[in-house]
């Protein structure tokens, strides 16, 4: 099994026309993915990338029976994507836009609340489990389907620790990108039970940053929750207090949310947590070896 | 995006809260006209900058004629203050705020801020104003006042009533205080602040209500439909090479050290940071060059980041995701040759085509190391500027 998605998973576009949507929907498409088409308002009607593009979710749900939807649209336009998704009856909405108001992201959120939905994102690279599905813009070619699950606030450093499982061998369940964003879907919590639930997954990869709490969140429910092992990375060891370094959600203000503090507490709760970027994938494996011992 | 505190209380003013009446100056002789036409029997002089602890700072002072006001004003004007919050570098002095003196009673703390965790814009109030949230967090937490706002209805009357009792006003206090929060919450929505402090909250010797300080930042994100505020945007108070990466449209931030970064990504630039920390170096910035890394944004980079004199060497460190590593070095080496780099440049690259990519580096005759992995990467970066 992995989480989340495979490759019965129906995927449709938002934005699908846009060059983003083009791109990452064509890259989708050669790796597996089932696309079944996309929405771009006005241009319902016309055949792109072979799939029927539509004019509103509510037609292109009705007529593919899709589940999952990836948003590429720009900033001012997400919050009324994701909504618009939600209201079709999409199970699983990615949102890979950054730049987001983060009082759209309050609104959409109260609203997600009330329905049964899944939110990836925003600010995000995607969601993947190697060789059936990948939704999002990350490079499939680094993935090898395995025992590891990947939850990570970072884009790239999700791509890190695909790398180091890969050289490994010890492969990905379902590599998941929550995001960079102070509000956002899916957090670290949710993607922690899911793969403690699911067959495939072995072991699992937490990749945090400084900002928030959400790490101290995880730690504690690791520590009751999580029997599987655990490692984990925090980036910004070096960053400096009430700057935002790049992601809108990452930054410490008025002493909370260092890394050192998410780290202390990984660490009391049981995971392995590696110093250096580098050392994610022996992190994962003694983590596994302690488990065993 | 922060605004000056003359900024806020022109805001402050617009949605009906209260303010001590002022006038914003940036030469000092037109602090003559400005107390004159606002009657007091003193008037603070207050030096506009980003930064708090401007008391302490001797960037806020009392004055008791017009024309001691115009020799504190001559002498903050132009000048760098430098406080605990923006040491060691401060920040220039460009206009001052001149005010009248109110009769203070009580100070009290308030603010508005998006509650990650909670998902929900937040009230916080104190009867411990005039200090740090954080000081007060810190000794005395059960003075701390908190009130979560619904995203449908907004603060409600009850919720300002709740704050004020336990704030120990009383009798018409109260609804002028629950129309100063209403008014602030409209505010915080209709401009996405991210953060809206006052501090202190004044109550006058009659009984009035005042905001006396305000601290205001908006939402990044919201500024493409925040122009007016993005307008009033001062870069001499932001570093010069974190305006002029803005402007280019890159992410930098500056730090102390001498080794130079360039990274693809948020997470990976502040785990570079990190790594170059642990092997023994300095970071000299965050850079995140984004997915793209083309030649024109990485010679955009490396001029901003040749910009410190402090960098010795700079560390590139690019997992290539969908873009082909010899494409990025390609990038690479035409920004070296573009830019005349005089440093050493250490490029680890990671993705897909890496190895004609690293080939391309290593063969190309320029100042350029091509490092295996990000560990070696590190190592090498700090060897470099220790040579």
């Amino acid at each position: 099994m992995s989480i989340l998605v495979n490759k019965n998973t129906k995927v449709l576009c938002q934005g699908f026309t846009g060059k983003q949507g083009s791109f990452h929907s064509e890259q989708a498409l050669a790796y597996g993915t089932k696309m079944v088409g996309g929405v771009t308002p006005g241009k319902g009607g016309l055949i792109h990338l072979g799939l029927p593009v539509f004019n509103t979710m509510r037609d292109a749900v009705r007529e593919t029976g899709a589940t999952a939807s990836v948003i590429y649209v720009p900033p001012a336009f997400a919050a009324d994507s994701i909504l618009e998704a939600c209201d079709a009856g999409i199970e699983l909405i990615i949102c890979i836009t950054e730049g987001i108001p983060v009082l759209d992201m309050l609104n959409v959120k109260h609203v997600l609340n009330s329905y049964n939905v899944k939110l990836i994102g925003p600010n995000c690279p995607g969601v993947i489990t190697p060789g059936e599905c990948k939704i999002g813009i990350m490079p499939g070619s680094i993935h090898l389907r395995g025992k590891v699950g990947i939850v990570s606030r970072s884009g790239t450093l999700t791509y890190e620790a695909v790398h180091q499982t890969t050289a490994l061998k010890l492969g990905q369940s379902t590599c998941v990108g929550i995001g960079g964003d102070p509000i956002k879907g899916l957090n670290f919590i949710e993607c922690l039970e899911m793969f403690e639930a699911d067959d495939e997954t072995e072991a699992i990869i937490m990749v945090g940053e400084i900002g928030g709490s959400d790490e101290e969140a995880a730690a504690e429910f690791i520590k009751s929750n999580v029997s599987k092992p655990v490692a984990a990375y925090i980036a910004g060891q070096t960053a400096p207090a009430g700057k935002r370094m790049g992601h809108a959600g990452a930054i410490i203000s008025g002493g909370s949310g260092k890394a050192e503090d998410k780290m202390r507490a990984l660490e009391r709760a049981g995971a392995v947590v590696a110093s250096s970027p580098a050392g994610l994938g022996e992190a994962v494996l003694a983590a596994i070896n302690l488990k065993i011992k | 995006m922060n605004l000056h505190e003359y900024q806020a209380k022109t805001l402050l003013q617009k949605y009906g809260i209260p303010v001590p009446r002022g006038q914003v100056v940036a030469v000092a002789k037109e602090t003559v006209a400005v107390t004159t036409e606002i009657a007091s029997n003193a008037w603070v002089v207050k030096a506009q900058v980003h930064a708090g602890g401007r008391g302490k700072a001797g960037g806020v002072k009392i004055v008791k004629s017009a024309s001691e006001a115009q020799v504190v004003a001559s002498e903050l004007l132009g000048k760098t203050l430098v406080t605990y919050q923006n040491a060691p570098d401060g920040q220039p002095v460009n206009q001052v705020l001149i005010e009248e003196t109110l009769p203070i009673a009580r100070e009290l703390y308030l603010s508005m801020l998006v509650d990650r965790t909670l998902e929900r814009v937040v009230v916080v109030a104190s009867s411990a104003g005039g200090m740090d949230i954080e000081e007060i967090a810190q000794n005395s937490p059960e003075k701390i006042l908190q009130e979560v706002c619904d995203p449908l209805t907004g603060l409600m009357d009850y919720q300002a009533r709740n704050l004020g009792f336990k704030l120990d006003l009383a009798g018409d206090q109260i609804s002028a205080f629950s129309k100063i929060l209403k008014g602030l919450y409209k505010l915080f929505k209709d401009n996405d602040l991210a953060l809206l402090e006052i501090n202190p909250l004044v109550v006058t010797t009659d009984g009035k209500l005042f905001a006396l300080d305000c601290k205001m930042s908006v939402d990044d994100n919201a500024l493409y439909r925040q122009k007016a505020l993005a307008e009033q945007r001062d870069w001499s108070q932001e570093d010069s090479k974190e305006a002029v990466a803005h402007h280019a449209g890159l992410n930098y931030i500056a730090l102390n050290g001498n080794i130079g970064c360039m990274v693809n990504g948020a997470g990976l630039a502040m785990a570079t940071m990190d790594l170059i920390k642990l092997h023994g170096g300095a970071p000299a910035n965050f850079l995140d060059v984004g997915g793209g890394a083309t030649a024109e944004t990485v010679t955009k980079a490396f001029k901003i980041i040749l910009a410190d004199s402090n960098v010795k060497a700079i560390l590139v460190n690019i997992f290539g995701g969908i873009m082909r590593c010899d494409i990025i070095a390609e990038g690479i080496i035409t920004a070296v040759k573009e830019v005349g780099m005089q440093i050493p440049v250490i490029v680890r690259l990671e993705g897909t085509n890496v190895e004609l990519g690293k080939t391309m580096l290593q063969t190309s005759g320029l100042n350029i190391i091509s490092a295996d992995g990000l560990t070696d990467a590190a190592v090498q970066a700090v060897k470099a500027v220790l040579v």
